[in-house]
């Protein structure tokens, strides 16, 4: 272990590591700092001025969304376990569509900010708009958490940081460094440096992509060989089953995932607000198609990374690095391009962090400072300065809340907890949104059932999962319980990933909460929803037009 | 500019009259007409290919041509279909929604501003 860790470190130099990743964060700052311009008011923090062009955003999404899970997870499982991680980033795409045809549009037609904005025009209750934001800020935290710890293990392998102390402090510097972004920069910087970071990314993972498949004389069938003879699972790599396939729990595990993916997408609050940086619905479906076409062809690649790590550097020594299967392709890219490639590998990961991080926490800000501060606390009578000034202000809290929480799950695995947020966000989020643009029936309590039931229902079966306790072996595929203890058991939802209970139970709550209002839904507000979500009228434009 | 603040009764009737107009309800069926048979096929083909992967890995094994077997084309099906849907539908809204939507908005707009 201490030898292919050191070989990595060493032949590595994490002076020229750090020398790289130096670089890229101050020409990200520069970006941040020179895009910002006027922060003012509430529409430039939190909404880049509703001026960014539809391309434009959708890159920015694409930054947004291509996350360490993506980069790092998703091929580091290809890598270790083949086929089934091939699966993940299949559900991480498929859910791209829903946005696109049933939310998109609708979505930037009827909302200002924040998700809450929506919900808020079709039902107008208080309460409804304080669970969205509940909702949204634990999606957002869970995802952060992620994040973070993606970013301890990332850098301990790359700057040849091993103890403790050293991750604790690299965790808490990409914490200052991403609020410093929000701060500085609001909406405008951030999709900024999301801009660049994903131009980088698909230039990275198209490079070594290419490599890959010439040192496989450009035959995918050959690089598949080549891949099944180095691991030691042989042919089985190239089928399904290796990762979920070794149980029934296992099996329904899975299929639980695919549901949170497909379905999670379109819940995830800060890829919806991304969706108001730009001037109107059609420029929003732009950005979607944008996103679409970059998340996918990255996915592709990603298939042919991972297969690549397995072949050219081999199971043994990808789960014997630290941060195991996130370490996959840095150490694909040092043993094809040396040095040099693995340190601007590893940068692009550092700014996907960075960049996804500051992502997160302008929408968790937004979504306080809008939707409690100004919507609950103030009833809507905040005037736009204050309400920026707790915009950023809760920037600063949130920071110190992921930074803390990163130091804590810094060994839990990146994509799975990706994957968790995916269900939480699908659960919570997706079916008040859906029911408001196109449920007649849809009151103000079946909003709360649906978003309430949604977030207790999958966050409490998380808490009763192998995830938390009961599972020190690891098996089927999460990795060992969080509570490592073998004499704590108290799981009794058999699966990972709660998807398939809180998903359907999401949806029937908001029904159920409805039919049985006793204060039916209005008609003329759902004719006001549908007719502005369709035709646009009354949405906020750009500040410039 | 006051149409985002709006919640008196006066201003929700103009929308109610389009909601209840012909133009408008022709746009509503045609968007349910395209986006409700498209999603329900694409998930139904992802969640044939999800369970087809969980519960018979066997097919998915089958070569097809090398090293590349079922479940490979079968996944790429899925990119492709993913690709066809948003180059299909990004056409469709152009052609078939965008106009009649924006004709609608500036009815309504106009109106109101009178």
């Amino acid at each position: 272990m201490t030898h292919v860790v050191a070989a990595a470190g060493t032949v590595g130099r994490p002076a020229l590591n750090i020398t790289i990743f130096a670089f890229f964060v101050l020409v990200s700052l520069a970006i941040a700092v020179s895009a910002a311009g006027n922060n003012r008011t509430t529409t430039d923090y939190y909404a880049g001025g509703h001026a960014f062009s539809g391309r434009q955003n959708g890159i920015a999404i694409g930054g947004d969304y291509l996350s360490a899970a993506s980069f790092l997870g998703i091929a580091g499982l290809i890598a270790l376990d083949g086929y089934d991680g091939f699966l993940y980033s299949i559900g991480f795409l498929a859910g791209w569509l829903v946005v696109l045809m049933l939310v998109a549009g609708p979505l930037r037609n009827t909302g200002r900010y924040t998700t809450a904005d929506v919900l808020d025009l079709r039902l107008r209750a208080v309460p409804v708009r304080a669970a969205a934001a509940v909702s949204t800020l634990t999606v957002s935290l869970f995802y952060l958490l992620a994040q973070m710890a993606g970013a301890g293990a990332l850098v301990s392998l790359l700057l040849g940081v091993r103890n403790a102390a050293g991750q604790d402090a690299t965790v808490a510097a990409v914490g200052l460094l991403m609020i410093f972004y929000v701060l500085v920069g609001g909406m405008k910087g951030t999709t900024w440096v999301q801009i660049v970071k994903a131009s980088l990314l698909a230039v990275g993972a198209a490079v070594t992509t290419v490599w890959v498949l010439a040192k496989a004389g450009f035959s995918l069938s050959a690089l598949l060989g080549h891949a099944a003879a180095a691991s030691p699972a042989g042919l089985a790599v190239l089928g399904p089953g290796l990762l979920y396939g070794v149980s029934t729990a296992s099996k329904f595990n899975f299929i639980s995932l695919s549901l949170a993916l497909v379905l999670g997408v379109a819940g995830l609050p800060h890829v919806l607000m991304r969706l108001y940086t730009v001037p109107d619905a059609a420029q929003a479906r732009r950005s979607v198609v944008w996103a679409i076409c970059l998340v996918g062809a990255f996915y592709l690649c990603t298939l042919v990374l991972g297969y690549g790590a397995m072949w050219l550097v081999g199971a043994k020594q990808i789960e014997a690095a630290p941060g195991k299967e996130n370490s996959a392709v840095p150490l694909l890219a040092f043993h094809l391009g040396g040095t040099v490639l693995l340190g601007v590998i590893a940068a692009v990961a550092f700014a996907t962090i960075l960049a996804v991080v500051a992502g997160l926490t302008i929408t968790a800000s937004a979504s306080f400072a809008h939707d409690v501060y100004a919507g609950v606390l103030r009833r809507g009578e905040a005037d736009p300065a204050s309400e920026v000034r707790v915009a950023r202000i809760t920037a600063v809290v949130i920071g110190a809340v992921a930074v803390i929480g990163g130091i804590f799950a810094k060994d839990i695995d990146v994509a799975f907890l990706v994957a968790l947020a995916f269900a939480v966000a699908a659960s919570a989020n997706l079916p008040s949104i859906l029911y408001s643009f196109f449920w007649p029936r849809f009151t103000a309590r079946g909003a709360l059932w649906s978003i309430y039931g949604g977030l207790i229902s999958a966050v409490g079966l998380i808490i009763f999962s192998p995830v938390v306790s009961g599972n020190a072996g690891g098996l089927g595929g999460a990795g060992p319980s969080l509570i490592s203890d073998p004499h704590i058991d108290f799981a009794f939802f058999p699966l990972d990933n709660p998807g398939i209970v809180s998903i359907p139970l999401a949806f029937f709550l908001g029904w159920l909460g409805s039919v049985t209002d006793p204060q039916p839904a209005d008609p003329v507000r759902f004719a006001r929803m549908q007719v502005r979500a369709l035709t646009g009228v009354g949405a906020e434009r750009s500040s410039r037009g | 500019m006051s149409l985002s603040q709006d919640s008196s009764r006066g201003n929700a009737s103009g929308y109610e009259i389009v909601y209840a107009s012909r133009e408008f309800r022709t746009l509503r069926r045609r968007l349910g007409s395209f986006v409700v048979p498209v999603t329900v096929l694409f998930l139904g083909w992802y969640f044939l290919y999800v369970l087809t992967a969980t519960f018979a890995p066997g097919f998915m094994r089958i070569s097809v041509f090398g090293h590349i077997n079922a479940g490979l084309c079968f996944g790429a099906t899925q990119f492709v279909a993913v690709f066809a849907v948003t180059i299909g539908y990004r056409r469709w809204a152009r052609r078939n929604l965008d106009p009649m939507s924006q004709r609608l908005r500036q009815r309504l707009e106009s109106g109101r501003n009178r």
